[in-house]
């Protein structure tokens, strides 16, 4: 039954199971961030697991991923397949400049009773099969609405920031630092915000790579300030997942009582 | 003798301002080690100047230039403090810039006033990095004044990639 709700957590709303005590990460991983050449491909894995960046527990559905080329045109992906442990597929880059992959989503979760037993709204219940989903009668209706993304970059010849700039719509990351120009021992800053606006004091968690040949996590914890802004100095080259959260009442489902928001990124720390 | 004297000072004349400018130049000499591995392939190199306040600026880049599709500059990204310097924001091949990677042994190659351009005074670095194909990365580092004492000189050498590598700035 842990399992269950716990995978439960990992498939429908991987994003908030992030920074929890359970751990399950949502995480791509491309192939490389830092290409040249008139035209090239980056390869990417996407997968659900504890250990980054292992695949070892359950892959991510690809129906909500996308990817953006530096002009802001949509791209396919290509050669997408689902195994049992993670996603992969991948991205040809034609423009140079910097692309945007992202798995953006929105949800339902929740409980309600009905004759004094609570149950849970299925994984993955969508937004739409609300009416459905909750029989007439059904008393201590509890609703909370998700909204996450996961999104990373990769730049074939110098950086560009169209694909940078955030939509409007919950957490998102405004790169002060472009996410595709890290440097390990520089600092780098990155603003959240919350349907455009910072978001001050939410919580940052950012855990490089490589876990299951270490003992400690190596995890940083930050809030952001009130400009919704996070600077993060890389102790060393490798692989960052970072992940914010945030909850609000800004819903716009009916009958939600909570908005529950996340934001995670795969992060490539080059050498000096 | 009397005739070239002439010609320099049309030249410079030409060149305005900066007189001596026509006999400005970076002499410089790279090694590239031999090295006794499995799998050997040239490195690819990266000759560029850098200074606070500036933008760096590509004198040379050695590389794979005449693959079909111009393939080489795929792992032009591996030279990576120039790629990230300099190189991302250069098209490719790029005029006076571009050469073919070298064989192990010692190069040498003068950078005059067209490569150099108008070098304003004060601090400068000059740097070489090599990456390569399944091998490793060096970068070495020599600084130096401009304009130059006569007779200025910088030497360094890298220890695994590159071996002695050693300018003398003209003006």
């Amino acid at each position: 039954m842990k399992t269950g709700i716990l995978r439960a957590l990992a498939i429908s709303t991987a994003l908030f199971s992030a920074t929890g005590a359970q751990a399950h990460r949502q995480w791509m991983l491309p192939s490389s961030t830092v290409l040249s050449g008139q035209s090239s491909w980056v390869t990417v894995d996407a997968a659900v697991s504890n250990d980054l960046f292992y695949f070892e527990h359950q892959p991510v559905r690809l129906g909500n991923v996308k990817a953006w080329a530096p002009d802001g045109s949509e791209v396919a992906l290509q050669n997408a397949s689902t195994g049992r442990y993670r996603s992969t597929f991948d991205v040809e880059l034609k423009q140079q400049g910097t692309y945007k992959i992202a798995n953006a989503g929105g949800g339902i979760f929740g409980s309600y009773k009905e004759g004094g037993v609570e149950k849970r709204l299925p994984r993955g219940a969508s937004v739409a099969d609300i009416e459905t989903l909750i029989p007439a009668g059904a008393t201590d209706v509890k609703l909370s609405e998700s909204l996450s993304r996961n999104e990373i970059f990769v730049t074939l010849g110098a950086p560009t920031e169209t694909v940078l700039k955030p939509s409007g719509k919950g957490l998102e990351l405004v790169p002060v630092t472009h996410p595709n120009d890290l440097v390990s021992g520089e600092a780098a800053t990155f603003q959240f915000v919350i349907d455009g606006k910072p978001a001050a004091g939410i919580e940052i968690e950012v855990v490089p790579g490589g876990i299951r040949y270490r003992d400690q996590l190596g995890q940083m914890d930050m809030k952001t300030d009130a400009e919704g802004k996070v600077t993060i100095t890389w102790p060393n080259p490798g692989l960052y997942w970072m992940s914010a959260e945030a909850s609000d009442a800004n819903v716009s489902v009916k009958g939600a009582q909570q908005r529950r928001l996340g934001y995670v990124s795969t992060l490539e720390v080059l050498a000096p | 003798m009397q005739l070239s004297t002439r010609i320099v000072m049309t030249g410079a004349a030409f060149a305005g301002l900066a007189a001596p400018a026509a006999a400005q130049s970076i002499d410089l000499t790279v090694t590239i080690p031999r090295l006794s591995v499995a799998e050997y392939h040239r490195p690819y190199v990266a000759i560029w100047l850098e200074k606070t306040g500036a933008s760096a600026k590509t004198l040379a880049v050695w590389y794979d230039h005449d693959m079909r599709d111009n393939e080489g500059t795929k792992w032009l990204r591996d030279v990576r403090q120039w790629w990230r310097a300099s190189g991302r924001g250069l098209s490719f091949p790029a005029d006076g810039i571009t050469g073919a990677t070298k064989a192990p042994g010692t190069h040498k190659v003068s950078f005059g006033a067209d490569a150099l351009g108008t070098l304003e005074a004060g601090q400068y670095t000059l740097l070489v990095e090599a990456a390569r194909e399944v091998g490793g990365r060096e970068l070495v580092k020599l600084p130096f004044s401009w304009p130059p004492k006569a007779g200025a000189k910088a030497d360094a050498a890298g220890s695994t990639e590159l071996g002695a590598v050693s300018a003398v700035f003209n003006r």
